[in-house]
C-alpha cells in the first residue's frame, strides 16, 4: 500500500519536472519556429533576375538632351526584336510588362552617368518585375489553371524563351540593401528605413542618456526622502509599464498638435521613443550607482571630497558600464518599437533616404508594418528579409551590450 | 554661439581666480570652479529664454500674421485662413517666398518680412545682453572668499532635480493630453453610449445627410475583444511561463539555468512588429486550415492566431519575475519541506508556490497588462471588424486595434472619429495603471514579509 503510494508519488514528481521542461523547450522553440520560418520566406528577396537587352542608340539624333531621350521606347524595342513574330499590341503591351517599370529609370541613369554610349550598341541589364521573377525563383505553379496565377500561359512561354537564349541572370538583388521604399517590389528596398531608424534611435540616445544618467544620480545621492521624490519614484516605475501606444497619443497631442511640430520626422519620433526609454535608463543606472560599494563613497567623503565630487570622480566611473549596459539595452527596445511611430505619421510611403532629423522618414521595423499591409506577393519575401535584418542589428546591439558588460564590468 | 560664449566666460573667470591666487590668501574654491560658476551663468538664462521662446514661438507667429490675413484683400472661409497662416509661418524666414505667395501683396510681403527680421533680432538681442548682464554680475562677485563650489554643486544638483522631474511631467502630459481630448469627444458622444454601447462603426461620412452620418462609438466589443485575446494570450503564457520558472528555479542545474534564461528573454527582445507578421503570415493561415481540417470556420484573423502569438511573447514576461520571487522564498522553508520526506513536486506545489503566490499573481498582472496594452502583434493579426462575441475563432478587435486605425492616415484632428481614439487611449492607460500599482503594491508587501 504504501509502496503503491510512494510509486505515485514519484511518478507525479517525475510528470511535474518534465511539464517543466517541455513548456521550456516548446517557449525555446517557438523562437527557432520564428526565426527560421522568417528566414525561409525571405530567400526570395535576396536575388533578383535579370534580363539582358541589346541597346541600340546608334541611330539617337544628335539633338535631343539626354533627358528627352524615349528610354522606355528604347527598351521596349530591344525587348520586342528578340520576338519578332508578336505583331498584336495587346501582346506587345503584355510582353513590355514582363520587366520593371524602373528600368527606363535605370538606364537615363545609366546614360547620364555614361554618356559616351549614346550613338552605340551596348548591353544592359534589367530587373524583371516582381511576378516574373518569382516564376524563375519557382514560386508560380504552372499546373494551376490560368485565371488562378499571376503568370499566364503566353508570359510563361516568353519567360521560358528568354530563359533558353541565355539573356537571362540570377544577380545577388544590390536593391534590396540599397534602394529606399517602392511600390515596386523588384526595386524596393529598406535601405532608406534603416537609416531614418538610425537618426530616430539617435535622436533619442542624445535626449534620454543625459536626462536618465542624472536623474538617477539625483535621486539617488541627491534627493532628500520626501513625498515629492517618493511620487518622482512611482512615477518612474509606472511610466515603464505604460504601454507604447499611449506615448504614441502623446506625441501626437503633445508635440505634433500643441507645439506644432511636423509629422513624419525623426525628431519627433525620438522624443516620443527618449520619454518612452528614459524610465529604462534611470532604473539601470540606479542600479548600477547601488551596486558601487558604499566604501568607496565613504572613503571619498572622508578624504574631503563633496557630494558632487564623489559621484563624477568615484560613482559614475565606476558604474559606467552598467549605465551603459542599461542604456543600449533601452535603446535596442526603442529600436524594435514601431506602435508610437505609427501614431506620429512615420508609417507614410517614403522613396527618398533621409537625410536630417527634419526630413520625413520611417523606421525599419515600421517598414516592416508597411510592407506587411502591402498585397504584392514578392513583398512577403522582402517583409522577411527586413525582419531577419532588424533581429540581426538588435541582436548585435544585444551582442555589444554584453561584451561591454563582460569586459568593463567591476567584480567588487 | 551659447557654447562659445560659455567657453570664453568659463576661461575668464577661471583667470580671474588664478589671478587672485598669485597676490592672496588661497582660494577657497578651485579655479575651475570660479570658471564654471561665471559660465554656468552666462548660459543658462539665455538658454532658458530661448526654450521660452521655441514653446511660444507659433503664438507669436500667429501675433504677427493675423493683421496681415485680416488686411488682406481676398475673402476667405475659416479654413482658408488656417491653411494661409500655416503657409505663412512656413516660409516666414524667406523674403522671396513672400513675395512669391498669393495672398500678400509686394509692400505688405516686405512689411511682413520686416517685422519678422526685426523680432528675430529683438529675441537675438534679448538673448545676448541676458547674457552678458548676468556674465558680469556673477564676475563682479567672484573673490577669493567666494564659495564657487558650493554654487556650482548647487547649480547642478538644481538641473539635475528638473531632468528627475521629467518623468512625472511626461506622466502630467500624457494624462492631461488624454483628458481634454476625451473631454472633447464626449462633447460629441455621449459618456453612457461610450461606455456602455455595444456597437462600434466609427465610420462618419463626409456629407451630414447621409445615413449613419454620425457614426456610433459604444466601446464594449472593443473591451470584450481585447479581454478575449488577452486571454487567449494568458491561457498560453502562464502554464508555459510558470512551469518553465518552476523548472529553472527549482530543477535545473546553475550552468543550463545559465544559457536557458537569455533563450527566454530574448523571447521578450523580439520587436512585436516581427510577432505581428509572424502571426498574420503563418499561425493565421495556419490555425484556419487546422479549424477547416476539423469542419470549424476559422476567420483568417481570427482571435486565436493573435492570441496565441502574442501568448508566447509573454511567456519570458511571466517566468522572469515567478522565477526570481520563487528563488527569493527562504532555503530554509523548501529545506525544511524535503527534510519532511516531500517530493520536490510536492515541495514546489505545497511550499514555494503558495509562499510566493502573491509575487506570482503580480507577475501575472504585469503580463496581462503588457498584453491588453500589445499593439503591433493585434494590428496586424486580428481583425478590424467589432465582433461582440466569446469565440476565439471569430475576427474581433481590440483597443490598441482602433486606436490605430482611427488615428493613422490625414484626418482633421476635430472630428469625433480622431477623438475616440484619444477616450480610449485613456480608458487603456487607467487599466494598465490600475494593474500595474496592483502588482506593485503586491510585490512591496512581499519583499517586506521576507525581508
Amino acid at each position: 500500500m504504501s509502496n503503491q503510494n510512494f510509486q505515485k508519488r514519484h511518478r507525479a514528481e517525475k510528470r511535474f519536472k518534465a511539464y517543466g521542461l517541455i513548456s521550456l523547450v516548446v517557449a525555446a522553440s517557438m523562437l527557432a519556429v520564428i526565426i527560421g520560418s522568417m528566414a525561409y520566406k525571405a530567400i526570395p528577396a535576396f536575388n533578383n533576375y535579370t534580363l539582358n537587352l541589346e541597346i541600340d542608340m546608334s541611330n539617337q539624333s544628335t539633338n535631343s538632351t539626354i533627358e528627352d531621350i524615349n528610354y522606355r521606347g528604347l527598351l521596349r524595342d530591344s525587348l520586342f526584336s528578340l520576338f519578332p513574330e508578336i505583331e498584336d499590341r495587346s501582346k506587345k503591351r503584355k510582353l513590355s510588362k514582363l520587366i520593371s517599370s524602373s528600368s527606363s529609370y535605370n538606364l537615363q541613369d545609366f546614360i547620364i552617368e555614361n554618356p559616351s554610349y549614346i550613338n552605340k550598341k551596348f548591353y544592359f541589364n534589367v530587373l524583371f518585375t516582381d511576378d516574373s521573377d518569382l516564376f524563375y525563383k519557382g514560386y508560380v505553379d504552372t499546373s494551376l489553371p490560368e485565371s488562378e496565377r499571376r503568370i499566364d500561359d503566353d508570359e510563361v512561354l516568353w519567360l521560358e524563351y528568354l530563359y533558353s537564349l541565355g539573356r537571362v541572370k540570377n544577380k545577388i538583388s544590390s536593391n534590396l540593401f540599397l534602394n529606399g521604399d517602392s511600390r515596386e517590389p523588384e526595386v524596393a528596398g529598406f535601405f532608406g528605413a534603416t537609416i531614418g531608424s538610425l537618426i530616430t534611435i539617435f535622436v533619442t540616445l542624445i535626449l534620454s542618456f543625459p536626462v536618465g544618467v542624472f536623474t538617477a544620480i539625483y535621486l539617488e545621492n541627491f534627493a532628500v526622502k520626501n513625498r515629492l521624490t517618493d511620487f518622482i519614484e512611482v512615477n518612474i516605475n509606472n511610466l515603464a509599464a505604460v504601454p507604447s501606444i499611449i506615448f504614441g497619443l502623446l506625441g501626437l497631442a503633445v508635440f505634433i498638435n500643441f507645439f506644432g511640430m511636423p509629422r513624419s520626422v525623426p525628431l519627433v519620433g525620438g522624443l516620443v521613443l527618449s520619454l518612452m526609454t528614459l524610465p529604462t535608463i534611470i532604473i539601470t543606472t540606479r542600479s548600477a550607482l547601488q551596486s558601487v560599494p558604499p566604501s568607496i563613497r565613504e572613503a571619498a567623503l572622508a578624504m574631503g571630497a563633496s557630494e558632487m565630487q564623489v559621484v563624477f570622480h568615484h560613482l559614475l566611473p565606476a558604474a559606467l558600464p552598467g549605465i551603459f549596459t542599461g542604456t543600449i539595452i533601452g535603446l535596442a527596445r526603442a529600436f524594435g518599437e514601431s506602435a508610437p511611430l505609427l501614431l506620429i505619421g512615420m508609417v507614410a510611403f517614403i522613396v527618398d533616404i533621409p537625410g536630417s532629423i527634419s526630413d520625413p522618414a520611417t523606421a525599419l521595423p515600421v517598414q516592416i508594418y508597411i510592407w506587411a499591409d502591402s498585397p504584392e506577393r514578392a513583398f512577403v519575401a522582402k517583409t522577411s528579409a527586413a525582419t531577419l535584418i532588424l533581429i540581426g542589428l538588435l541582436v548585435i546591439i544585444n551582442l555589444v551590450a554584453v561584451i561591454l558588460r563582460k569586459r568593463y564590468e567591476v567584480k567588487w | 554661439m551659447i557654447a562659445a560664449s560659455g567657453l570664453l566666460s568659463f576661461k575668464l573667470g577661471k583667470r580671474r581666480a588664478r589671478s587672485q591666487l598669485e597676490n592672496n590668501e588661497p582660494l577657497r574654491s578651485m579655479p575651475i570652479y570660479h570658471g564654471l560658476y561665471v559660465s554656468l551663468w552666462t548660459i543658462l538664462p539665455p538658454i532658458f529664454l530661448l526654450i521660452l521662446f521655441l514653446i511660444f514661438k507659433n503664438n507669436i507667429l500667429d501675433y504677427l500674421i493675423t493683421p496681415f490675413i485680416s488686411a488682406s484683400t481676398i475673402t476667405m472661409g475659416l479654413d482658408e485662413v488656417i491653411y494661409v497662416k500655416n503657409s505663412l509661418m512656413n516660409n516666414i524666414s524667406n523674403l522671396n517666398n513672400l513675395i512669391d505667395s498669393d495672398f500678400l501683396s509686394k509692400e505688405m510681403a516686405y512689411s511682413l518680412y520686416g517685422k519678422y527680421s526685426l523680432g528675430r533680432l529683438v529675441i537675438f538681442g534679448s538673448l545676448v545682453i541676458l547674457s552678458i548682464i548676468f556674465s558680469f554680475l556673477t564676475f563682479k562677485k567672484l573673490s577669493v572668499r567666494f564659495d564657487a563650489r558650493r554654487r556650482v554643486e548647487s547649480i547642478f544638483k538644481f538641473i539635475f532635480f528638473l531632468f528627475s522631474t521629467m518623468a512625472v511631467l511626461t506622466t502630467v502630459g500624457i494624462i492631461l493630453s488624454l483628458i481634454f481630448e476625451t473631454i472633447r469627444f464626449f462633447s460629441h458622444v455621449g459618456f453612457f453610449e461610450f461606455i456602455f454601447g455595444t456597437h462600434w462603426s466609427p465610420q462618419t461620412s463626409i456629407r451630414e445627410d447621409q445615413v449613419g452620418s454620425s457614426g456610433s462609438f459604444g466601446a464594449i466589443p472593443l473591451f470584450t475583444g481585447t479581454l478575449l485575446i488577452t486571454a487567449v494570450a494568458m491561457s498560453i503564457a502562464a502554464p508555459l511561463g510558470l512551469y518553465s520558472a518552476i523548472f529553472l528555479s527549482q530543477y535545473a542545474k546553475p550552468r543550463t539555468r545559465d544559457w536557458l534564461k537569455p533563450i527566454l528573454e530574448i523571447l521578450a527582445g523580439i520587436p512585436t512588429v516581427v510577432y505581428g507578421f509572424f502571426a498574420a503570415l503563418t499561425v493565421g493561415p495556419f490555425v484556419r486550415s487546422c479549424g477547416e481540417y476539423l469542419g470549424l470556420t476559422v476567420a483568417t484573423e481570427s482571435a486565436l492566431a493573435a492570441g496565441a502569438v502574442m501568448g508566447v511573447m509573454i511567456i519570458p514576461y511571466v517566468s522572469s519575475l515567478s522565477d526570481d520571487v520563487m528563488s527569493a522564498v527562504p532555503v530554509s522553508l523548501r529545506d525544511g519541506s524535503l527534510a519532511l520526506g516531500a517530493t520536490k513536486a510536492e515541495t514546489v506545489k505545497k511550499v514555494i508556490f503558495p509562499a510566493a503566490l502573491p509575487g506570482i499573481v503580480s507577475a501575472l498582472l504585469l503580463a496581462i497588462s503588457r498584453a491588453i496594452g500589445e499593439t503591433m502583434i493585434v494590428v496586424m493579426a486580428a481583425g478590424l471588424a467589432a465582433n461582440l462575441t466569446a469565440n476565439p475563432l471569430s475576427a474581433v478587435t481590440t483597443v490598441t486595434v482602433q486606436i490605430v486605425t482611427l488615428l493613422v492616415g490625414d484626418q482633421e484632428f476635430d472630428s469625433a472619429k480622431t477623438l475616440a481614439a484619444f477616450a480610449l487611449g485613456l480608458m487603456l492607460f487607467a487599466i494598465t495603471l490600475v494593474l500595474n500599482i496592483f502588482a506593485m503594491i503586491i510585490v512591496r508587501r512581499y519583499r517586506e514579509r521576507y525581508e
